[in-house]
């Protein structure tokens, strides 16, 4: 047989790569025979690093040298809800010093739980001059002087986007920077910085990029001053209010319920701080062409959210507080048939009594109703093991549930047993489901479950849950597909882990804080298994001063390839290797 | 509605919150140990800002604390948990905006309000009056509402919400008001009648001596519409 693949000239395969965009597909590729391999990296345009220690930035400007675009992701996800103290790490600046130098033509970054500072941002303004996105979501550790910078040199910005970033807001001038002559904006999200930007300087960037399609407006930009800004940008397809009340005044109301009949491709919205539900009207004649609606801010009652809700017969994702009620769900469920995603968000997530009508009805609701529902976030106070049945076999479909029951071990509340079968059938029913977070009271059967069935699980969240280290060990054993996992306060040990350790070679990371993993059991896998990161986390002092068999704090391992870190802050040690012991 | 609304109860009639669970209020129990001047703090705001129309004594304005304090406004409500640190997993941009946030149903509970408002709500054509406790709403749309379900079954035409709505536009005013609709109106500290709905939430709970639900003609009559236009106009 013909050796076709040798006779084609790197250009055309060069060419044909081109097609191919995802990453593993890319992967695959690049291991098919040597040539293509270098082919390949020659002109992989897009790179995706989703733990920036798990390969060094030096390694990937060298195989990747024509990068256009990168996305890096850095702290663990629990980072999200404090479990990982300050100072941990994931640090871009070597990231950008490295494609500084090697990536000339370099226009889009993407960071997620990352620390970037105001020296980074500077480095990216001047280093790149065709830079055109900049993404920063959970990020932190650079303040408004930064984004001056980025503002006053980046000519061919055309995405700015700060979500849920921590800036330290020095002054609101910095958007005033970008030059008068610039025009280019499509995408500005400001929804997290705290203090006023300059609001003229605002609406004369709005109206004058006409390509603006995305508009995440901050807390401080009154009311009073929407309208204008919808009038000066009547094509925007995504919009974020900032806060959504005033004085009720008959000719604000007109004003703005007139600007919004004017944005006709209006598809998202987003903001709703403070509302005022006299105004909601002001958004009725958009309601019926938006896909997407966060409201998860918005603390009205039910019956003004039902009132809004009823009304987006398109909406495909909506996020909620809870104030929604079951009453409010189920009209969700007979009215927005095309709902793919939904999150149902605590409004008083530290009370220890229901302040709402909400329970697992409303889920039930929507699971019925929604027959494309597909991603769930749903915090609530009780929960059955027959509702979660009907959910699983409503919903077959699911692709990602995330269940929270705010009191830790909440058993079934009608038959006081644990809540494994129902999450059992999830797992079942939901061939598909990639991500599940548990809650609740659960044993080692939902354990057992998981592993049985969750074979296209990538990502499991796991709090206050199981008996004995079985119910690890059927997970680690179990989900092929795992690639994140992460664990609190639960019983896990020494033994499952140590009977699983390959495993932990073919996942991106596993967390486990408040368990019962012993030092000495992190000091044997480190010691074993050299192409993993084991990191114990302490903030008690060195292991070392304590027993073998005492467990540790909390407990990081992830793959690399590029050995130990080098900016682990004081209370993190790495396990080492037998590499080390080699050498000497 | 009908009837239901207009028997004799002991309970507070047309006011939603008895209609819902009481809601618990989160960080807000940290104000209510403090009642007195958590009051006070809300008239000096609103002297020195442009005030809103939602009264709360957490505004933006006061820093707020982010544990909550173990003196509950209920006595027989339980003290407060110690918290877990990262449960429920709410992230802590989300906590935070909730924290400064007005939450929804915090004025409507009457137990914590020290100086309830009640005023007399008179309606012409009416046989007999009711009282509501202004301090049970947080803006004249709830107000509006709540007295729309009192006086429905004595309205001809328009319910009485839909009046208030109606008359918050200025140019559906003058048709209001020749029609049979009704226009509420107060009787202010002065003694003077004004038109409901000029002034910002807060100022009329406090100067709002008692209501009265006249008839649109008679506001006319009264002088009262050329002044509410007037005003209306002036507000820009």
């Amino acid at each position: 047989m013909p050796r076709l693949a040798y006779s084609f000239p790197e250009e055309v395969l060069e060419h044909v790569f081109s097609f191919i965009e995802c990453d593993k597909d890319r992967g695959s590729i690049s291991l098919v025979c040597k040539s293509w391999y270098e082919i390949e990296a020659w002109c992989r345009r897009r790179v995706f690093v989703g733990n920036c220690y798990a390969v060094s930035p030096a390694t990937v400007v060298k195989r990747f040298p024509k990068v256009r675009s990168v996305a890096i992701k850095g702290k663990p996800h629990f980072a999200d809800f404090n479990l990982v103290p300050e100072g941990w790490g994931a640090y871009v600046f070597p990231w950008i010093k490295a494609m500084a130098a090697a990536y000339p033509w370099l226009q889009e970054i993407r960071l997620k739980r990352m620390v970037i500072t105001d020296e980074c941002l500077e480095l990216i303004a001047k280093s790149f001059k065709n830079f055109s996105v900049l993404v920063l979501t959970s990020c932190e550790g650079f303040t408004t002087d930064g984004l001056a910078a980025i503002t006053a040199n980046c000519r061919n910005l055309r995405e700015l986007e700060l979500r849920e970033s921590e800036v330290e807001d020095i002054c609101g001038h910095w958007l005033s920077h970008f030059p008068d002559s610039y025009t280019s904006l499509v995408s500005l999200n400001i929804s997290c910085l705290g203090n006023e930007v300059n609001l003229s300087a605002l609406e004369r960037l709005v109206s004058r990029c006409t390509n603006l399609q995305t508009l995440r407006l901050n807390r401080a930009v009154p009311l009073e001053k929407l309208a204008n800004l919808l009038r000066g940008a009547p094509q925007l397809v995504e919009l974020g209010t900032g806060t959504y009340s005033t004085e009720m005044r008959p000719e604000v109301f007109a004003n703005l319920a007139e600007a919004f009949s004017g944005c006709k491709q209006l598809k998202s919205l987003s903001g709703f701080w403070d509302v005022l539900p006299s105004y909601l009207p002001a958004l009725y004649p958009v309601c019926s062409s938006l896909t997407s609606l966060n409201l998860s801010y918005a603390t009205i009652q039910s019956s003004d959210l039902i009132k809004l809700v009823s009304q987006c017969e398109s909406l495909q994702r909506l996020w909620v507080l809870d104030y929604i009620e079951d009453a409010g769900l189920e009209v969700i469920a007979a009215s927005c048939k095309d709902l793919r995603e939904l999150r149902v968000f605590p409004s008083d997530p530290f009370g220890l009594e229901p302040n709402v009508a909400l329970t697992e009805q409303g889920l039930v609701s929507v699971s019925e109703g929604c027959t494309k529902l597909q991603s769930v976030l749903y915090f609530c106070r009780q929960m059955s093991n027959a509702a979660l049945d009907t959910i699983a076999r409503n919903r077959p479909n699911m692709t990602r549930f995330r269940l929270c029951i705010i009191e830790p071990r909440a058993p079934d509340y009608l038959t006081r047993e644990p809540l494994d079968a129902g999450f059992g059938a999830i797992v079942e029913h939901c061939k598909d489901l990639r991500r599940l977070s548990l809650s609740g009271l659960l044993s080692d059967r939902v354990f057992e479950y998981i592993g049985t069935y969750g074979k296209k699980l990538e990502m499991l969240s796991v709090a206050f849950a199981g008996d004995t280290d079985l119910g690890l060990h059927h997970v680690l054993s179990g989900c092929d597909n795992l690639r994140k996992l992460e664990i609190r306060d639960c019983p896990f040990g020494d033994k499952a882990l140590l009977a699983n350790a390959a495993k932990l070679e073919t996942m991106r990371s596993l967390w486990m804080s408040s368990c019962l993993v012993s030092y000495g059991a992190c000091k044997l896998l480190g010691l074993k298994l050299p192409r993993l990161n084991v990191e114990v986390i302490d903030e008690r002092g060195p292991p070392d001063s304590r027993p073998d068999s005492s467990p540790v704090e909390k407990l990081y391992i992830y793959r690399t390839v590029s050995g130990p870190r080098l900016d682990m802050p004081g209370y993190v040690w790495r396990m080492e290797d037998d590499s080390a012991l080699r050498v000497s | 509605m009908g009837f239901e609304e207009t028997e004799l109860r002991l309970g507070l009639p047309g006011n939603a919150a008895t209609e819902e669970v009481v809601r618990k209020r989160g960080f807000s129990e940290t104000e209510t140990h403090d009642h007195e001047t958590a009051t006070v703090d809300l008239m000096l705001n609103l002297s020195s800002k442009e005030p809103t129309t939602v009264a709360d004594p957490t505004d933006k304005h006061n820093t707020l604390p982010k544990e909550k304090t173990l003196l509950p406004a209920d006595p027989a409500k339980p003290p407060a948990k110690a918290q877990v640190v990262g449960w429920p997993p709410v992230r802590s941009f989300r906590k935070n905006m909730l924290a400064v946030q007005k939450s929804v149903g915090e004025e409507s509970e009457k137990n914590s309000s020290p100086n309830p408002s009640f005023v007399k709500v008179s309606m012409d054509g009416a046989p007999y009056l009711r009282k509501v406790d202004l301090k049970m709403y947080k803006s004249y749309r709830e107000l509006s509402d709540s007295l729309g379900n009192m006086f429905s079954s004595f309205t001809i035409g328009n319910c009485e919400s839909q009046g208030m709505k109606d008359f918050m536009n200025e140019s559906k005013l003058m048709d209001l008001l020749n029609s049979s609709d009704y226009v509420p109106t107060y009787e202010d500290k002065d003694g003077d009648w004004m038109l409901v709905g000029d002034v910002p939430w807060e100022m009329f709970v406090e100067s709002c001596k008692r209501l009265r639900i006249m008839k649109g003609k008679e506001a006319i009559g009264l002088g009262l519409a050329p002044r509410a236009m007037a005003k209306s106009k002036n507000r820009s």
